[in-house]
């Protein structure tokens, strides 16, 4: 292991790894608007857009990131649509991300008890208040785990941007091994970073999940499982 | 005929080969997963043993595996095996053990919780009966664990599926490989190949992916009713 190489370019992964952060940040945000419109728009069974949803959900949900990128990144230039490295990972991102967090956020609907939405009804709230003070808070506590996974998860497949040449993590190990031929130092590097990145994310998660234990009220199979 | 670029997909025999390089990429999902489902029992029984440093040590694994990206694995084995212990690993060779490595921490712990939620009133309903430990285990347990098992194995099997299309990136010739050589060869006859080669890779993984998820989605509510 040569330390002197490794001081001398550990800088570069500290940029990289702000971009693998910048990206998954922004990509994690869209995915959870995505898919809480998605899960808002399937829970209130909204007759057209609810089959668009579905739709979207399986095809991006049946795919590999890895080809959505390509063909956002290769294929529809031919069309003359042409986005840079950091949209297209940005969109493919969130595409994909959507999907699995729309999932979550129905489980979570699915969860509360019906008998609380005709509570809220006979109560005199509009569907809307009822869902964004009543069901809402509840369905989200009861997917944090999920959402939890599925931002491990999202980081996680960020590693693939390194092939539409977004320069994350991937990309400046490739670039040291291809160059110096420092295997060892730069995979030692790539590991390090990811877990600077994922452990703290990890055991934040951890500690939300503990935290929001709270939800199934009126509904206790809910929550008698964990 | 319109000259649209989708005829580059029948040209010769550009189809056929685009699925003999799918075939390469399920047949590295298939071995891991064959590999993982056998692992992955083991390890979801070692798991609920009650010796705390066997549990410390599985716990390693299963976070190792699910805190880094399978593609910085998969780089780890490429290049590091062959630097360190000399072999010259084919990309297919590092594919199948990467997949395998995570597979095993995924179905190990996909058994482990299965067999915790078995109620221990079944066992001791089975001894009651006066059946053996090994009739308890083959009658009673394995089928109920098996059934609520499925869903999530498929599950687990069309994530492998889609995974193998990083192969690619550690050089593997599968589906995206071929399907890059076929736009390269193309290049002055048909500049938008691009957009049709991936399109119709994008098509096939769904395909493919599509009935298992629905098979895993039904079981599921099936199990739930």
């Amino acid at each position: 292991m040569d330390v002197n190489f490794i001081q001398n370019y550990y800088p570069l992964y500290v940029e990289a790894a702000k971009m693998t952060i910048t990206i998954s940040f922004i990509g994690i945000v869209l995915s959870l608007v995505i898919g809480l419109i998605c899960s808002m728009i399937k829970a209130l069974k909204i007759p057209v857009l609810g089959k668009v949803v579905n739709i979207y959900i399986e095809v991006s949900r049946n795919t590999p990131l890895l080809i959505q990128l390509f063909f956002l990144y290769f294929g529809l230039p031919k069309l003359g649509i042409v986005f840079s490295s950091e949209t297209c990972a940005i969109i493919g991102l969130s595409f994909l991300g959507g999907s699995y967090m729309a999932e979550a956020f129905r489980t979570g609907i699915d969860n509360v008890a019906s008998i609380q939405m005709e509570s809220g009804l006979s109560l005199g709230f509009t569907k809307g208040q009822v869902f964004r003070h009543i069901i809402l808070p509840q369905a989200v506590a009861t997917s944090i785990p999920v959402l939890c996974a599925n931002i491990i998860f999202l980081i996680k497949e960020t590693s693939v941007f390194s092939a539409v040449a977004l320069a994350d993590l991937m990309f400046v190990a490739k670039d040291l091994i291809g160059i110096y031929y420092k295997t060892d130092e730069a995979l030692f590097m790539l590991v390090l970073s990811y877990l600077a990145i994922l452990l703290p994310v990890s055991l934040i998660c951890t500690w939300v999940e503990r935290r929001v234990r709270y939800a199934g009220f009126g509904n206790t199979s809910a929550v008698s499982g964990n | 005929m319109q000259d649209s670029g989708i005829q580059v997909l029948f040209q010769g025999t550009n189809f056929l080969r685009l699925l003999e390089g799918l075939l390469i990429s399920l047949r590295i999902a298939v071995v891991s997963m064959g590999l993982s489902m056998v692992l992955g029992i083991l390890l979801g029984m070692v798991m609920t043993s009650n010796n705390k440093v066997i549990r410390f040590l599985c716990r390693i694994y299963l976070e190792i595996v699910r805190i880094m990206p399978q593609l910085v694995l998969l780089f780890l084995v490429y290049f590091g095996a062959a630097k360190h212990i000399g072999m010259n690993l084919s990309g297919e060779m590092a594919a199948v053990i990467v997949f395998t490595f995570w597979g095993t921490a995924e179905m190990g712990d996909l058994v482990r919780s299965a067999l915790i939620s078995i109620p221990a009133h079944q066992y001791e309903s089975g001894f009651g009966l006066g059946m053996t430990k090994l009739q308890v285990s083959c009658y009673i347990i394995i089928p109920q664990t098996v059934r609520r098992l499925l869903p999530s194995l498929i599950n687990l099997l069309t994530r492998m599926i889609k995974t193998t299309s990083l192969v690619v990136l550690i050089g593997v010739v599968e589906v995206v490989k071929v399907g890059k050589q076929i736009i390269d060869a193309s290049r002055y006859t048909t500049p938008t190949a691009a957009l049709w080669v991936y399109g119709a890779i994008f098509i096939l993984y769904f395909l493919i992916c599509y009935p298992f998820s629905r098979i895993s989605a039904v079981l599921e509510k099936k199990l739930k009713d």
